[in-house]
């Protein structure tokens, strides 16, 4: 059987990772290729580049970056930040990215997961959805989760899927950053409604929180983190041993 | 040398690099007399069948595989690649594929329970058929490599070299001679699919 993924996730700014603390044997922490490979190198499943840069040049400068990370690391790199165009799609498909992940520039122009489905497949697409409790329902939020957009967040993941998002990644705010665990009722509402992966972002603290998600919900896809695994709170072949010994199918 | 074609689908940027970082020297090429001149060739191929199909004609490079095929020289297809290597597929329609291995490219929905998604995406454990093959000489039964696919190699069980259990056995190589094929991505399984690469390249 496929096996549960485990994946961090980097931002970068102005060709740097955001937020990272020193591990042993790593020259720079704030190197998107030294933490990728290292990352990789313990059992990662998959990683996450973020571009989290707002010039021109940082852009320029990340896809620079993204092409060194995709010739040292081979597994599978999603990448997102700034995609707003198909484009943007060339621009990161061809330094190497294999998935693109888009948010914001969805919502504004929501043919374009459409469109890059059908240039790249669906299985390139990958819609990430920031979601927050509004009055009792479930609000898609915009701007790195700053502005509500209003959308029902359930009806644009579905509406996402239907255009040809090929996997989900749902972001939510509000237990992104407490590290009391994942935010079950929304995942499981989401589980509910659509037949891809989905990856389950926001509130992982611990490795029980993983083991948690995928023994609650056994049709999750993946668990996805970022200041866990930069603090070194949580090792990554810590938490694989430990889901395999809660007899969750992993890569080892 | 290994010649990686290129025939206008699909990045192969992570594959190129894959080679290079064990040392291998590979060409990227999609002219026909560097393709003969190689000792390898590698297929690679992302995308729908047909379209694919029918680049690698508009290329002039589907007799020039098959033949060198036949005189004997070492020949992997990846993903698609491992696709095109069949008789036929049924992805959208009927189209032609090199024939230079039995069977055909179906879809996975045909042979697996409704609740399991599709594609078969992510990374699943090899359970190796029959006698190991060289290209796995690297590595073991039961190392994960990292799929992405809706159709799958059918009708072709005297050639399958490796399955993938998920709902169905789904193949997940296949090997006829001295043509190889993999449906997942080496070039993105880590390092087990390094291993296989490397284990390619001395065959």
């Amino acid at each position: 059987m496929i096996t549960k993924r485990i994946i961090p996730c980097l931002d970068v700014k102005d060709g740097r990772v955001v937020k990272g603390v020193n591990f042993k044997g790593l020259s720079d922490v704030s190197s998107p290729v030294e933490l990728g490979k290292y990352y990789s190198d313990c059992g990662a499943d998959e990683l996450v580049f973020y571009d989290i840069t707002a010039s021109f040049e940082g852009r320029k400068l990340f896809t620079d970056i993204l092409k060194e990370v995709a010739s040292k690391i081979f597994i599978p790199l999603t990448v997102g930040g700034g995609i707003n165009t198909v484009d943007d799609f060339d621009r990161v498909l061809n330094c190497g990215a294999d998935k693109v992940s888009v948010n914001s520039g969805a919502i504004r122009n929501p043919s374009l997961i459409e469109e890059a489905a059908k240039k790249y497949g669906n299985q390139c697409v990958v819609l990430s959805v920031d979601v927050k409790r509004v009055d009792g329902s479930f609000k898609v939020f915009a701007k790195g989760g700053r502005e509500n957009t209003g959308l029902d967040a359930l009806e644009w993941i579905k509406q996402g899927v239907e255009m040809g998002a090929g996997e989900i990644v749902v972001n939510s705010i509000d237990t992104d950053g407490v590290k009391k665990g994942f935010d079950i009722e929304m995942l499981r509402e989401v589980l509910n409604i659509v037949n891809v992966p989905v990856i389950a972002s926001g509130g992982a603290g611990g490795i029980s929180d993983f083991v948690t998600l995928f023994k609650t919900l056994p049709t999750i896809d993946a668990g996805l983190a970022a200041s866990i695994f930069h603090f070194g709170e949580v090792a990554i072949p810590d938490l694989k041993k430990e889901l395999k010994n809660n007899d969750i199918i992993v890569r080892l | 040398m290994i010649a990686i074609v290129n025939y206008g689908v699909g990045n192969l940027y992570s594959l190129k690099s894959s080679f290079d970082s064990l040392g291998i020297k590979t060409l990227v090429t999609g002219d026909a007399k560097e393709i003969k001149k190689a000792d390898k060739i590698i297929l690679p191929g992302v995308g729908a069948f047909r379209d694919a199909a029918a680049s690698l004609k508009n290329y002039g490079l589907n007799e020039l595989i098959i033949e060198e095929a036949k005189k004997g020289k070492a020949i992997m297809g990846i993903c698609l690649g491992m696709q095109m290597l069949f008789e036929k597929s049924y992805e959208y329609g009927e189209y032609e594929g090199l024939g230079l291995i039995k069977g055909s490219v179906r879809p996975i929905k045909d042979v697996i329970p409704s609740d399991l998604k599709i594609p078969h995406i992510g990374w699943n454990a090899l359970k190796f058929h029959g006698e190991k093959s060289p290209i796995f000489k690297y590595i073991k039964e039961g190392d994960c490599v990292y799929f992405v696919h809706s159709y799958y190699g059918a009708d072709c069980k005297d050639f399958v070299i490796a399955s993938a259990e998920y709902g169905a056995e789904l193949t997940a190589a296949v090997s006829k001679d001295n043509v190889y094929g993999c449906q997942f991505h080496p070039e993105k399984s880590g390092e087990v699919g390094l291993k296989i690469l490397k284990a390619f390249s001395e065959i």
